[in-house]
């Protein structure tokens, strides 16, 4: 470890004021930050009130996605070698050609096996991310002169989970690349963004590309017939026939583990609780979000349960299959939470919440040609976010102010 | 007093009427998924903003300034009839896809804008190379978002397939988000972004 340090102090003058990759510092101080805890003190009185710095939050939240990134990866394999095995043909790609040199079966059994086919789709995706993302991280940390932001960690971990393992890489490049700019740079950069950068990289790509991500098109990584080894995400399938197509083929159980076609990382409910766990014990996620998410959520869809509809079934879907459907779970934990772009008042969040878990049921269940309600509630509520914040602020101290007799 | 120069060549990129005074936004995002359609409206809007500037700008010692407004819009609605009517008459197909919009230059900012600023003020000859000067700041910025919004949202510049999309068997995938109309302000903006990095006295103090 000495070794490191010394060729690491040997650099640090190459990329100091006056040396002669000055302009390149950013990428010097990521290196080093990442590999050791930074050598500045607080020159002045010390202000602490937590030890919990960017990257220990950032950490936590990675620890608490890899139930999530296990589910991901085995799912993939699961769902591609469960095809496979039932008649569909294997991919005709390097993936393919790769997993079978290496000597797998298609066995939906094997636990091994399904890991090791679904990380050959799951890893590229989280390469590419990082590599075009961390370029344009690294192009703006150097053109303004600031460090590099570890808030870009989350987002790369988070933006291959909402992605289908068969979307093409160079879509992956290009949503990053959209997302990190315009979604959070051009905004000042981490802090400073209006929306979660994530899911405005993956609703990019919806609104560019909506063959690949709209879920009506077959996510198994297999040659799947249209006339349904695995067809369109149960999500799209449910809003086309509603409840009924549930009940002979998927059990909820099955639903809530995660074993069904999708995203890689939003399948499971299952991992994505594991995740909600850790993120409000250590108190870095809201549990006034996910509360009022998750009772928006309910109140909406008991109210068009009640009202019913007779052309569209999605409405006599129950609550219990959206919270475990599409991405209702992963967004509701990972995504509505961004301490970033939701609401930072207490009665604020509990509002954020209520009306993202609403109107992700309204736009799922009423708007046929966007099943996944999730990503745009959020990042519809992210725009109203600040301006909840305002109201509840003023409410308080007008409420405070008229305690006082004038 | 600005030289004839200046007025001609400011409305380009210096004070530019998309880019600077974010005017006539509406019909840019309207018009631009294809090139042809973007050509003809700025074409037809650089003849009607010329016109009017001029019409305006001969009379305008006589328009009495309490109904000036009327009959500016007079002299506009005028032209943009005549306008509407030639192209319905010589370019009917581009006519149809241009809806609406051909009507609406009557209520382009830009139009309204260069006659109360600057027609009412000057003489026949300065209005209209401002009127030039507008209209052309307003085409290039419209056929730089159709540019980009035809050539990446359908592989096509001019109506040519320039880059053979997957429906046609070839390998590019056009990006749908440009055909809709948060894709132009997504260009739009970039253009504003980049437009105000490089001319440092075009961006606002707040």
């Amino acid at each position: 470890m000495r070794l490191l340090r010394n060729i690491l102090d040997k650099q640090e003058r190459l990329f100091t004021q006056g040396g002669p990759l000055e302009r390149f510092h950013p990428l010097f101080e990521a290196g080093d930050t990442f590999l050791y805890t930074a050598g500045h003190t607080t020159r002045t009185t010390a202000h602490v009130r937590d030890g919990l710095d960017m990257k220990r939050l950032m950490t936590i939240v990675v620890v608490a996605l890899l139930g999530c990134v296990y589910m991901a990866m085995y799912n993939t394999g699961y769902q591609a070698n469960l095809a496979i095995s039932m008649g569909a043909a294997a991919l005709d790609n390097w993936q393919t050609a790769l997993y079978q040199s290496l000597g797998f079966a298609f066995d939906p059994t094997s636990l091994l096996a399904c890991i090791v086919h679904g990380a050959l789709y799951y890893v590229p995706v989280l390469i590419v991310t990082l590599l075009a993302g961390g370029l344009w991280e690294a192009v703006f940390a150097i053109v303004r002169g600031h460090e590099i932001n570890e808030g870009f960690l989350v987002t790369w971990m988070l933006f291959p989970l909402i992605l289908p393992p068969t979307v093409p890489l160079w879509q992956v490049a290009l949503g990053i690349s959209f997302g990190v700019v315009i979604g959070k740079e051009i905004f000042g950069g981490t802090g400073k963004n209006i929306f979660n950068p994530a899911l405005i990289s993956r609703a990019f790509l919806f609104f560019a590309y909506p063959m690949y991500l709209s879920g009506d098109n077959v996510w198994t990584a297999a040659q799947t017939s249209t006339d349904g080894v695995s067809g369109a995400t149960w999500l799209a399938r449910a809003a086309e026939s509603g409840q009924a197509v549930f009940v002979p083929s998927i059990s909820w159980w099955d639903a809530f583990v995660g074993l069904m076609p999708g995203s890689m990382g939003e399948t499971s409910a299952l991992a994505c609780l594991v995740g909600a766990l850790v993120l409000v014990v250590t108190g870095i996620g809201s549990w006034r979000i996910m509360a009022g998410l998750a009772i928006g959520t309910i109140a909406v869809s008991a109210l068009l349960n009640a009202v019913g509809s007779t052309t569209n079934p999605f409405f006599d879907v129950p609550f219990w299959w959206h919270f475990v459907l599409g991405g209702w779970a992963f967004g509701a934990v990972f995504m509505a939470t961004d301490p970033v772009s939701a609401a930072h008042t207490n009665t604020g969040r509990w509002i954020y919440g209520f009306l993202i878990g609403a109107f992700a049921i309204i736009i799922r269940v009423i708007n046929p040609a966007y099943p996944e309600g999730m990503m745009l509630a959020i990042l519809l509520m992210n725009v109203f976010a600040a301006t909840i914040d305002h109201y509840v602020v003023r409410a308080n101290i007008k409420r405070r102010s008229s305690r006082y007799a004038t | 007093m600005a030289s004839t120069r200046e007025t001609f060549l400011d409305p380009l990129v210096n004070n530019n009427p998309i880019t600077l005074q974010v005017l006539g936004i509406c019909s840019a995002l309207a018009v631009t998924t294809k090139m042809e359609v973007a050509l003809v409206m700025s074409v037809a809007v650089i003849a009607v903003l010329t016109l009017s500037n001029f019409f305006i700008s001969v009379i305008r010692n006589w328009i009495p300034s309490n109904i000036r407004i009327i009959v500016q819009l007079t002299i506009i609605a005028s032209l943009v009839i005549v306008t509407d009517q030639i192209l319905k008459a010589y370019f009917y197909d581009v006519a149809r896809q241009l809806t609406v919009f051909i009507g609406l230059i009557i209520t382009n900012c830009i139009i309204m804008g260069r006659a109360e600023a600057f027609a009412m003020q000057n003489g026949p000859w300065e209005s209209i190379v401002d009127g030039i000067g507008n209209g052309l700041g307003y085409s290039l910025i419209l056929m730089i978002v159709g540019f980009v919004r035809e050539l990446f949202g359908s592989g096509r510049v001019f109506g040519v397939p320039v880059l053979t999309t997957v429906s046609d068997g070839g390998w590019y995938v056009p990006n749908g988000l440009l055909v809709l109309s948060p894709g132009a302000f997504f260009i739009i903006g970039m253009l504003i972004w980049g437009l105000r990095t490089w001319k440092r006295d075009q961006t606002e103090v707040d």
